[in-house]
């Protein structure tokens, strides 16, 4: 029932925030330099004014801007977000034809440094004094570091061209016309290396906090009495140590998952995946207004779900929580 | 007697193909690559680089033309013109169908030219205004009236400028949300099969072509790749085939060039002829004066620039008519790299080393180069260069609004300096907002004068003198500066034969195109 009530709450709380997002959007787009029907115009490489004038009145671009507001803000109320002033295409069949995609890539990425991170980071600290701990933490330095554009070139170099092991590019297999398993498993292997490479930077903060609380929890003296009372080591790590250093993880996994849909541009572009990512990087370049705040709301309206999610996670991590709030 | 003499033909023929591997042959899919991804597929509406790679397969036009330009029937199987050079008559091919089963008649004809690109589309509309009327006369017959002779008229046919577009499914509705636009319907010797945006856009064999045999392949695929060096990497490892002009950065070429199996050709653009020029600013600032200009083209070193960016792909241009355009004066004296007379005329101006601001094109890595180039040779000669930089959308609104001084582009040049080269320089076409009319604010009596006679002057002869006159005054004048004509180069794995076989190159060039393998 109080779980009940808190995300009605919350959701309520999210669609005045969505709202002002909207307003915000439409401003700082506006502030752009560059307006869609000249770049659509230059796009085709011959223009004249009459073209001009068209696409400016097929937009509605020739109204005055609290008129386009209006219009807008009065469709996304009907979820009509308009049309790809490019592609000619409703803003919404656009986005949940992407969506799918960059689901799939962030949310196997997160999964993957979620886990791995956790793992890695529990071995660390478990085993803080001695050499394979160090290494361990020098390998997420090393990962922390590299900028993933970097990561992304090398793993097609080495797995893909060198190696031939995997694609370099792409979601399925052009052509094979795989259907059922045959293309799930044909879908796994392109996801490999995108989902690896958009991981290893969040697995590498995971390790580090992970292994930096955990040392932490262990030094508290609810350890030592566990200890006193003589329970196993692994139950202590488990039970009592790892729980409570949880929290911060979380809440870096929430702002992880926050960024899930705008957060993989370069990976998208790098490895041909065709998600959301990739298409808000092009409506930016084409100025393609309704596209690019369309995108915007998709992604603000996530970031506001996992924070609820967020919370919640934090609630059945630690009980204490629940009094407080 | 017939059937033994048939067998031997056969027969030979048989020994030939086995003999050479030139006898084409059917089958095979081709993958290719197209950059960036085109926002539709129906030429006429959209007549963009991606758009016309892709849709020249689907679409045709009334003509074609050889890599030497000359016309040849596509659509159209002859035409004549009377001895005024006012009234055109083409005969259709009979036979054609479009590709849901209906025929390609002159009322298709009329519709597209008179109609569908008299709303859409300004290229054609540049055609348009010289035309008095469009009418059918039969089934396959129409006729082109002109207002007075156009020179360049049988030069604007090309698929990708004058799209024929089925009226059957077009006449009476709003063009733009015409639901055959997401299945687009044309002639041509591929269909429309597929488009998962943001991976790929499939093609298939359309088997009632109206030539016998073609197309040789079974479809091609188009992959969308949106990062340089992961398109170069699809060459490498064999999922494409040919990389078509603009897909991979130009350093990477020689490296991509030199792979097994792999070729290079610099043919099929001459119909475009892309040529890459540096707007100055005629209207204000140090660029109004022609002896800065002129300095700035003594400065350059454009040898340097074709050399060393472009791979020694493309030439120098002599002025502002290209080698591919015609009536290219060759008896002007040409500005070679020549610091101190740039500094000479500097001085004679009086440059005071106030600061002018170089604009590049957002167009990928080489263009950069480029710029700094360039800014690298103004600043040797003393002129006080600083870059801005910004992106497409940016580069676009700056050019519109006049909001520069040196800012580098290319346009095409359409084979004929009417079409493709008079746009640059007539003062009628200086008008806000766009980057690609006159943007430099050159404004010539006379120079107009010469360019508006000339498109409409009969027979070529009358033409020639006129132009030899306009490029000796601009050639002085300088209203731009002439950087370089490009070489577009295609790659493409050897194996697959008779790729480029007209002046637009992979734009129409799969229609012909066989896989030895």
């Amino acid at each position: 029932m109080l779980y009940v009530r808190l995300i009605l709450m919350r959701l309520l709380k999210a669609v005045v925030v969505l709202f002002m997002i909207i307003i915000f959007n439409f401003f700082l787009i506006q502030m752009a330099p560059g307006d869609p029907a000249a770049i659509l115009a230059g796009e085709a490489g011959a223009t004249d004014e009459a073209f001009l004038r068209q696409l400016r009145e097929r937009f509605g671009l020739d109204q005055p801007l609290y008129v386009q507001l209006w219009r807008y803000v009065s469709g996304i109320a009907m979820l009509d977000f308009g049309y790809s002033y490019r592609q000619g295409v409703p803003v919404l069949d656009l986005i949940m034809a992407r969506m799918p995609a960059t689901l799939l890539l962030t949310g196997t990425a997160f999964v993957l440094a979620l886990v791995m991170g956790i793992f890695a980071g529990s071995l660390a600290a478990a085993r803080a004094k001695k050499p394979s701990g160090s290494l361990i933490m020098a390998l997420a330095l090393l990962f922390y570091a590299t900028p993933l554009f970097w990561v992304a070139l090398m793993s097609v170099v080495l797995f893909s061209v060198y190696l031939d092991w995997l694609p370099a590019y792409g979601m399925y297999t052009v052509g094979a016309g795989h259907t059922g398993l045959a293309l799930v498993l044909d879908v796994a292997k392109h996801l490999i290396l995108p989902a690896t490479t958009l991981a290893l930077f969040f697995m590498a903060i995971y390790t580090r906090m992970t292994r930096a609380s955990m040392l932490e929890a262990s030094q508290q003296d609810f350890v030592k009495t566990a200890r006193a009372k003589g329970l196993k080591n692994s139950v202590i790590q488990r039970r009592h140590i790892l729980r409570n250093a949880l929290l911060p993880i979380i809440t870096l996994a929430g702002l992880q998952a926050g960024q899930m849909v705008g957060g993989a541009i370069l990976t998208e572009t790098v490895f041909a995946w065709p998600g959301i990512g990739r298409l808000m990087y092009e409506a930016l370049q084409q100025r393609d207004y309704n596209l690019l705040l369309g995108i915007f709301f998709f992604s603000a309206a996530l970031v506001i779900v996992f924070n609820i999610i967020t919370d919640l996670v934090y609630r059945l991590a630690d009980p204490r929580i629940k009094e407080r709030s | 007697m017939k059937t033994p003499l048939a067998l031997a033909i056969a027969a030979a023929a048989f020994t030939l193909s086995s003999a050479h591997a030139d006898e084409p042959r059917h089958g095979g899919t081709l993958n290719t690559i197209i950059q960036p991804e085109p926002p539709g597929l129906v030429l006429g509406m959209i007549q963009n680089d991606p758009t016309r790679k892709v849709a020249g397969n689907i679409y045709e036009g009334l003509l074609s033309y050889s890599t030497d330009l000359e016309p040849r029937p596509q659509l159209a199987e002859s035409w004549d013109v009377d001895d005024d050079g006012l009234v055109w008559t083409f005969q259709l091919r009979e036979g054609v169908t479009w590709h849901d089963g209906e025929p390609f008649t002159a009322e298709d004809v009329v519709f597209s030219a008179d109609v569908f690109h008299r709303d859409l589309n300004p290229s054609a509309r540049a055609v348009l205004d010289h035309i008095e009327s469009i009418e059918a006369d039969g089934d396959h017959t129409v006729v082109f009236t002109l207002k007075q002779p156009f020179g360049p008229f049988l030069l604007s046919f090309e698929a990708g400028t004058f799209t024929m577009v089925p009226k059957h499914l077009y006449e009476g509705t709003d063009f733009r949300d015409n639901e055959h636009n997401d299945h687009p319907i044309g002639t041509g010797p591929f269909k429309f099969e597929n488009w998962d945006r943001g991976t790929v856009i499939e093609l298939v064999r359309n088997d009632d072509y109206y030539v016998d045999d073609l197309p040789y392949l079974d479809g091609i695929n188009w992959h969308v790749i949106p990062d340089g060096a992961s398109r170069a990497v699809a060459y490498e490892n064999g999922t494409v085939d040919v990389l078509p002009n603009g897909t991979v950065e130009n350093f990477d070429i020689p490296r991509l060039a030199e792979l097994d199996n792999t070729c290079m050709t610099e043919e099929g653009h001459e119909y475009f002829s892309p040529f890459a020029m540096l707007w100055m600013n005629n209207r204000e600032g140090p660029t109004e004066d022609k002896r800065f200009r002129q300095a700035v083209m003594y400065a350059m070193d454009r040898e340097f620039a074709r050399d060393v960016l472009w791979n020694e792909l493309g030439n120098v241009p002599l002025s502002s008519f290209g080698s591919n355009a015609r009536f290219q004066h060759d008896g002007l004296e040409p500005y070679d790299h020549n610091p101190d007379r740039a500094r000479e005329l500097l001085d004679e101006m009086g440059y005071d080393g106030e600061e002018v601001r170089l604009l590049p094109l957002p167009y990928g890595e080489t263009w950069t180069r480029w710029a700094e180039a360039v800014q690298q040779n103004l600043r040797e000669v003393g002129i006080n260069v600083r870059t801005q930089s910004t992106d497409v959308g940016g580069w676009n609104q700056r050019l519109g609004d006049w909001d520069y001084d040196l800012a580098f582009t290319f346009l095409y040049q359409y084979g004929d300096p009417a079409l493709g080269i008079s746009r640059t320089y007539l003062s009628s076409n200086i008008e806000r907002g766009s980057p690609w009319n006159n943007v430099g604010g050159y404004e010539n009596e006379r120079v107009d004068e010469l360019f508006n006679e000339a498109a409409t002057a009969f027979p070529d002869e009358e033409r020639e003198s006129l132009y030899r006159e306009v490029q000796e005054i601009l050639h002085e004048d300088v209203p731009v500066g002439w950087l370089m004509e490009l070489g577009f180069p295609t790659l493409y794995r050897c194996d697959v034969k008779n790729l480029v076989t007209s002046g637009v190159g992979v734009n129409d060039g799969f229609k012909d195109a066989w896989l030895d393998r």
